[in-house]
């Protein structure tokens, strides 16, 4: 636990809304958490769960026409939320940054990958341009690419997506920022790969005093990354606390299924891996209770008329179920020591 | 919604000019009528008058009367402005709606065969497709018309006379085919790709069957768009041909010869050359909001410009 | 890329060949069209359609005939006007082209600004009146036959307001020669520019708007944002950059079009002795030989632009460079 008695960024009932047909469809619900210093957060969920949309409500990217982006998240005590958009600017890129979920897409097609650090750098500082680039190379070279020099002066298209993923992370980092936010930044890289650049976000929080905040479908991922961890499902809180807890003692049967569906890297391997029967509820046809109540094997009348409240569960833990309070909590999951962070 | 409404309102009024128009002209729309006279008001007027210039030297049709006869004035051979109008509005939109539609259905043939067939039937059909485009299409649509429009066509048994609306259908359907084929046959090379198209082929489907009933209803919103669209550019190119003399002979009338007539006269009755340019204005202006409201309700990128 | 420029330099020459044998077909192997009739004349005696046919050869067979007009077009450059009095043609188009170059530029260059600018400003204001408004300009510019606005403009410029001090500098129909007068040549021409332009503002604004508004859901426009760029340097360093490769191309293939006599009409209404009307005249007399080296010069014009866009092409987009 963190001495500093203010988290970097503390969110709280992050809602985000949008129009159709008429009415407004939250994309988000009631989201909270926080981020302290030099500390490696997980959003967990499915595709769908607003994690991105959270990510990008954070960063202020959302502007299609009629969104809502309601409640309160503070960086550093600074409300981000209705911040005007000249100072969020400036905070975006330098003190928040982001990578993205596909390097292949993410740089702009007819620059350099150079330049585009460069711009950024000199977006918020004033450099030189031959100050900026070596920079640049010298983040390169950080990041673990091969003769950064030469690949500054290549074009996205002609890196391939390790070493592009290994150049999105040296122009989010090109400004220290103190907040990186990564949306699935290993999703569309091989494994082998996938396994480096999460080590190099680990190592960012020694290197750079960086905290990160990692969104991913991923659970296996979480596990060796994340000291704490949040699973959202269908644009609400399932369960957060932190990842060990959660990982021994899941109190949501959504993170328990989740956490099922993963293979056991230790013991008898099951014969069929359990899925989660059904698919998750679009916001629009979310039901008025718990929205994992259709899918999950412990439902019940209680969990029916409305959403169940987030309750604390132990330390630091907090789950949006009836079962604890009920008295009849999830048992513990035998397979725990195996994923340890 | 407004685009559709304008649109239905001067095809129907040009369409049906047959039916009403000997009531609004009381005079021939084709015949020269320089020497005659109307009666407005009780007083009887020539349709050609002389000049206001200070020598009263020349004359000049007579300008908008107001009265259902000669609506808007005579052009220069006296003729009612405003039944010519009508009459050659029908013939301008006849000819664009069936040069577009004969266009479509060139350029969906051409470009199923291309994209489907592919290899060498593909490399020779877009060759022929870039030779075409190679030249401006209105130079082209004019050198075919000079050939065709300065004498009588034999065919086997068929005439074509120089003043058949054929002639110009034919030749602007012709001359944007390469236009509308090569987005349909990048549609159909997008297709031949697709799924419910391979599992066809490995059914042993026979490829006409494939191309009739698996290809030709997935590129309908391409054509679908492409169709008016056709129809706006077609209706310009034949009041181009027209202006040039090489498209609607006289004494038949369209916007196009309208115009023209209009150009002698366009400093002192300049109604006759501005009247029929307002009406493509808004017939082409109409069918390009009908295609824009078509590709947005079908919502595809596809389609050309 | 030896074998890539080879193969691109055989296909253009096959399309040349193409194009003059298509250009050829028509004026001289139309099925029932007879070329001797028309230089003979509608009710010409049969003696005379015969002399017409043996001296301009159109009794040999039309491979021959073809050939000799190649010969006489591009080798011996001495191929002559059936109508007046022979003149040669060559010279003629050499002394067109100018004009018509003049013309195309100028309105090229307007078009390009002012569509850049009413596109970018569309998709910077997506949805909202301006929007709208600009592609409604767009759309009715493009639904205008530039033939019937180059008439209302003489209209207005010429006759109806000439006499106000908005018109009263504006010359007579015509053309002068920059090297004459240049601020005669810019008067006589600046007109013209903006009829010619309106079309293609219209196309072009709406093409560069969609294409924005397209690139605007892409990854890297939301990584250029996410950087904390101003929202202009996101729309114009990154969005219209890269928009910029499709619009150079389109732009290619269109002024080759014009400067090769898709400027026809505006040549006409103006009576700018351009290459449009070089063709526009040679039709009104149905002089072949004229009107087939207009065509075959503008066919070389659109052919060679194709070449040309490509080379742009690589410098714009380092994807298609390293493709070759």
């Amino acid at each position: 636990m963190p001495a500093d008695p203010m988290p970097l960024l503390d969110v709280r009932n992050l809602c985000v809304s949008v129009p159709a047909n008429g009415g407004m469809i939250r994309l988000v619900e009631n989201v909270s958490f926080c981020v302290d210093e030099a500390e490696i957060v997980g959003l967990v969920g499915e595709s769908g769960s607003g994690k991105s949309v959270t990510a990008m409500a954070l960063m202020g990217l959302i502007d299609s026409p009629g969104v809502q982006v309601r409640g309160s998240a503070r960086f550093r005590g600074q409300e981000l939320v209705g911040m005007a958009p000249r100072a969020l600017r400036a905070l975006r890129g330098r003190d928040i940054a982001m990578i993205f979920q596909d390097p292949m897409t993410a740089f702009t097609p007819v620059y350099t990958i150079g330049w585009q650090i460069d711009e950024q750098i000199r977006a918020h500082e004033r450099l030189s341009r031959r100050a900026a680039r070596a920079r640049t190379v010298q983040l390169l070279a950080e990041m673990g690419v091969p003769d950064p020099a030469r690949t500054a002066q290549r074009y996205p298209h002609q890196l391939s997506g390790g070493l592009r993923q290994r150049a999105m992370i040296a122009m989010a980092l090109s400004c220290n920022p103190t907040l990186l936010i990564a949306d699935e930044p290993t999703t569309a890289l091989d494994v082998t790969v996938q396994a480096q650049i999460l080590e190099l976000l680990r190592g960012l929080r020694h290197s750079h005093g960086s905290s990160v905040l990692l969104i991913t479908h991923d659970m296996g991922v979480v596990a060796q990354t994340c000291a704490r961890t949040l699973v959202l499902y269908s644009g609400r809180m399932a369960e957060s606390g932190p990842t060990a807890t959660l990982f021994a003692r899941p109190a949501h049967p959504y993170t328990a299924a989740l956490l099922d569906s993963i293979p056991p890297l230790y013991g008898p391997r099951p014969h069929r891996l359990p899925a989660i029967a059904g698919l998750p509820p679009t916001p629009r046809e979310r039901p008025a209770g718990c929205a994992f109540g259709p899918r999950c094997a412990h439902v019940h009348a209680t969990c029916l008329p409305a959403p169940p409240a987030l309750a604390s569960i132990g330390p630091g833990q907090q789950a949006a179920c009836v079962l604890p309070a009920e008295g009849t909590p999830l048992p513990p999951r035998a397979t725990a020591q195996a994923t340890q962070p | 919604m407004g685009a559709l409404g304008v649109l239905a309102f001067i095809t129907c009024a040009c369409l049906l000019a047959p039916l009403y128009a000997h009531d609004v002209a009381h005079s021939d729309p084709f015949a020269s009528n320089v020497a005659g006279s109307i009666v407005l008001g009780g007083q009887e007027v020539d349709i050609m008058q002389p000049n206001d210039n200070p020598l009263h030297l020349g004359l000049s049709p007579i300008g908008p009367t107001g009265h259902a006869a000669y609506l808007l004035g005579a052009d220069s051979q006296g003729r009612d402005l405003a039944a010519r109008l009508l009459y050659g509005g029908r013939n301008s939109l006849l000819i664009a709606a069936c040069a577009a539609v004969l266009c479509l259905v060139a350029a969906t043939v051409t470009g199923i065969v291309a994209g489907f067939c592919g290899g060498v039937v593909d490399a020779v059909l877009s060759r022929i497709m870039d030779i075409m485009w190679a030249v401006p299409v209105y130079l082209f649509a004019i050198s075919l018309s000079i050939v065709m429009v300065s004498q009588t066509i034999h065919l086997g048994p068929f005439t074509l006379g120089a003043d058949s609306l054929l002639i110009p259908i034919f030749i602007i359907a012709l001359v944007y085919v390469p236009y509308a084929a090569r987005p349909i046959r990048g549609r159909v090379l997008a297709l031949r790709q697709a799924e419910f198209v391979l599992a066809a082929r490995s059914l042993g489907v026979p490829g006409w069957r494939i191309m009739l009933l698996d290809i030709v209803p997935n590129i309908s919103t391409t054509l679908a768009t492409l169709g008016p669209l056709l129809m706006a550019l077609a209706l310009l190119a034949e009041s181009a041909l027209s202006f040039l003399s090489l498209g609607v002979q006289a004494p038949q009338a369209s916007w196009g010869t309208i115009i023209q007539d209009g150009e002698g006269l366009i400093y002192t009755r300049p109604l006759v050359a501005v009247a029929p340019g307002l009406a493509i204005v808004a017939v082409v202006l109409a069918l390009n909001i009908v295609a824009d409201g078509l590709r947005d309700a079908l919502d595809g990128r596809e389609g050309a410009r | 890329m030896i074998p890539t420029l080879l193969r691109r330099l055989g296909q253009t020459l096959f399309v040349l060949f193409g194009v003059s044998v298509l250009v050829f077909a028509v004026f001289f192997a139309t099925p029932g069209a007879d070329p001797t009739a028309r230089i003979a004349g509608r009710n010409a005696s049969p003696q005379i359609m015969e002399k017409v046919r043996r001296e301009y050869g159109f009794d040999r067979a039309l491979p021959v005939q073809y050939m000799t007009m190649m010969k006489k077009l591009f080798i011996t450059r001495d191929l002559a006007s059936y109508a007046d009095r022979g003149e040669l043609v060559v010279p003629q188009i050499e002394q067109a082209a100018p004009v018509t170059a003049c013309l195309v530029c100028g309105a090229a260059f307007i078009w390009v600004s002012a569509s850049i600018i009413m596109g970018t400003l569309a998709a910077a204001f997506r949805d909202t009146w301006v929007d709208r408004t600009l592609m409604l300009a767009g759309l009715v510019g493009i639904s205008i036959p530039v033939f019937w606005l180059g008439q209302v403009t003489n209209l207005i410029t010429q006759s109806r307001y000439h006499d106000t001090w908005l018109f009263s500098w504006v010359p007579g129909l015509g053309y002068v020669p920059f090297s004459e007068d240049p601020g005669g040549w810019f008067r006589a021409l600046v007109i013209p520019w903006v009829v010619l332009a309106v079309m293609f503002i219209g196309i072009y604004s709406r093409v560069l708007r969609a294409d924005l508004v397209a690139l605007a859901g892409e990854d890297f426009m939301r990584t250029a944002r996410a950087k904390g760029l101003s929202p202009t340097r996101v729309m114009l360093r990154h969005g219209l950059r890269t928009a910029l490769v499709t619009f150079v191309s389109l732009f290619g293939l269109d002024f080759a079009q014009l400067v090769g006599g898709g400027a026809l009409l505006t040549e006409v209404v103006f009576g700018l002795p351009g290459v449009g009307r070089l063709t526009y005249r040679a039709l009104t007399n149905l002089d072949l030989p004229v009107i087939m080296a207009t065509v075959m010069y503008s066919a070389i014009f659109v052919v060679v632009a194709n070449a040309v866009v490509d080379m742009v092409y690589l410098l714009l987009d380092p994807r298609v460079r390293d493709a070759r």
